[in-house]
């Protein structure tokens, strides 16, 4: 046999990888859902009718309508306009807390996992205590201690959610560190850095997109959360979660304010989870009955 | 059985005092002098060095954590910037409310999971199994907050059935407390709920694959009498972990629910903290709820144990 049909065989997985992702229409929804909201996010000062900070005094709390189709807030501004700004908020919370959480906690978990004794040690039990806080809790101490802004949430939620992706790569890699392709890296020479970044990584890739999919999800929920809350993006910047807090106290004379927030939230939220679990099925497929 | 959880918690002092490291951490090294926010903005630099001497800020940090290690011992755990109460007894005050909320959201969470996840797992791939599926998942994707509004707008400003907020103690009227807690509890409830059945649901088709539950077939039991009493027996037993290791995320929900609802408890507690910046009080909310979840989670390996001999010896 020589080394020849590696490549097709690699191809021919993805394939059916892809294949199983796009059986499953329910994960397709999900990521045509993402797609069209970060495109959103992107085009939302050129396809939002109004200025999201534009106040109109002489329209306040109008019901839906033509010129305002998901109506106005308490200071006349237009909720649709609000609601398409705020996707840029939401999914770049989501996007830059994750992507912060990818790359510590990844790095830890490799560490951790591929170095072992006192550092493994040392990693593990700094994940563990992390892990015993429940999420939103901390969440909420960290942004309260740092201040109300949107870095500092970013940075709150990206801390909060590193111990998952440090737990997740760890577990990986002890798994693959004891398979043949390992240990022929390193009996070719192989660094360990070169090892862990061109062999081991791309083996567990497939669960890291995974990991981080969910992990947005639940990021975007906690943005939307400590916004809620005050703790958060602070007005006048459009936010879905403080606009659900302004049409908290509308709730019997304008109704129609906390429909609109609440239901992107939960599309978002439900779309990345969608896909998250379209790909672990698909990349995964003895874990399917999951 | 005594080995092992001797075992087990020797185990967990060195997490625990990471844990612990972690909290001092929080609020000491993070920007912001504790004495400056105590005094205000306007406070003499004689009488910040008056305050940071009395509360040993001008000591080393390793000295300030061992002597906060120390009080905490004693279940000491500072005072309220507030209103000079300790931070133990406001924690202790407010938490009963909030195990009252937690407990009846498990209750509603468990009776929609149980024939929710058996439903999902009769005939696994089937339309009513996708539709379970499908919404397990939108249950845990709907934001706590975003339900209660819901939940308010529905049965409080339209029908009218119950008042969207207000609190009485459990002592003082039964009746009344159960109706107002009856909406925050399936707020925090439905996530839970979602949670629950989707493991139910994977927990039983695993089992539903194994052998004895063939051989009761085999032997004719009717098919639903089999998931009845031989599979879902030993399905629950990984659910009643997972029914543990929820105590983290609802008292995360408490605090969403507590706010939207006006319960007067630990979520609560934490939002008024964060809002007036008492420190203390944040702090000890943040180790008392790391503790506790770590001490249901220290349980629950010990039932685990209890109930299957393999992990006390594994």
């Amino acid at each position: 046999m020589t080394a020849l049909p590696a490549v097709p065989t690699i191809k021919r997985e993805r394939n059916k990888t892809l294949r199983r992702f796009t059986a499953n229409r329910l994960a397709v929804a999900g990521l045509i859902v993402v797609l069209l909201l970060s495109v959103v996010a992107l085009l939302s000062p050129y396809i939002s009718p109004f200025d999201p900070a534009k106040q109109d005094f002489a329209a306040l709390l109008q019901s839906p309508s033509a010129a305002h189709p998901l109506g106005t807030d308490e200071l006349g501004r237009d909720t649709l306009s609000r609601v398409l700004y705020g996707a840029r908020i939401s999914l770049s919370a989501g996007l830059v807390s994750v992507a912060l959480a990818l790359v510590v906690g990844t790095a830890l978990g490799l560490i951790a996992g591929f170095v072992g004794g006192w550092l493994d040690e040392l990693i593990g039990r700094i994940i563990d205590a992390l892990l015993a806080f429940p999420f939103l809790i901390l969440a909420i101490s960290l942004a309260a201690i740092l201040g109300p802004s949107l870095q500092n949430t970013m940075l709150a939620i990206a801390i909060v959610t590193t111990p998952a992706f440090a737990r997740v790569t760890r577990a990986q890699v002890l798994a693959q560190r004891e398979l043949d392709y390992v240990q022929a890296a390193s009996a070719l020479g192989a660094s360990s850095g070169r090892t862990l970044l061109r062999h081991i990584l791309p083996n567990i890739s497939g669960a890291l997109i995974v990991q981080a999919s969910l992990a947005i999800a639940e990021a975007v929920l906690a943005e939307s959360t400590l916004s809620f809350l005050g703790l958060g993006v602070q007005p006048p910047t459009p936010s879905w979660g403080s606009m659900l807090n302004t049409a908290r106290g509308y709730l019997q004379t304008a109704p129609w304010l906390a429909l609109a927030p609440g239901v992107i939230i939960f599309l978002t939220v439900l779309a990345f989870n969608l896909l998250g679990d379209g790909l672990r099925d698909a990349l995964d497929p003895r874990g399917r009955t999951r | 059985m005594l080995i092992f959880a001797a075992r087990r918690l020797l185990a967990a002092i060195p997490t625990l005092l990471v844990v612990t490291l972690l909290v001092f951490a929080l609020v000491r090294l993070l920007p912001g002098d504790p004495a400056r926010l105590q005094l205000g903005e306007e406070a003499t630099p004689q009488a910040l060095t008056e305050l940071r001497h009395k509360m040993g800020l001008d000591r080393p940090v390793a000295v300030q954590y061992v002597s906060w290690l120390g009080d905490l011992g004693q279940l000491n755990l500072g005072r309220s910037l507030q209103d000079n109460t300790t931070v133990s007894s406001l924690i202790a005050q407010k938490l009963p409310t909030t195990f009252e909320l937690a407990l009846l959201s498990l209750l509603i969470a468990v009776a929609l999971a149980l024939p929710a996840g058996i439903l999902s797992a009769l005939r696994p791939g089937g339309a009513l199994d996708r539709l379970v599926t499908l919404l397990a998942l939108s249950g845990i994707s709907l934001p706590t907050f975003f339900l209660g509004i819901l939940l308010i707008y529905i049965f409080s400003v339209n029908l009218a059935w119950i008042p969207a907020s207000g609190y009485v103690g459990l002592s003082e009227n039964a009746g009344l407390n159960l109706k107002l807690m009856l909406l925050p509890a399936v707020t925090l409830g439905v996530g839970s709920a979602a949670v629950l059945t989707r493991f139910l649901r994977s927990s039983l088709l695993e089992v539903l694959n194994q052998d004895y539950v063939r051989t009761a077939r085999a032997k004719g039991v009717a098919g639903r009498l089999v998931i009845v009493k031989h599979a879902l027996r030993n399905a629950l037993i990984p659910v009643v972990t997972v029914l543990g290791l929820q105590l983290g995320g609802l008292l995360g929900g408490a605090v969403v629910t507590e706010q939207i609802f006006s319960v007067p408890g630990f979520g609560r507690l934490l939002v008024d903290a964060v809002f007036t910046r008492d420190l203390p009080v944040i702090q000890g909310m943040v180790l008392t709820s790391a503790a506790l979840v770590f001490l249901v989670s220290f349980l629950v390996d010990l039932a685990y144990g209890a109930i299957d001999p393999r992990v006390r010896f594994g």
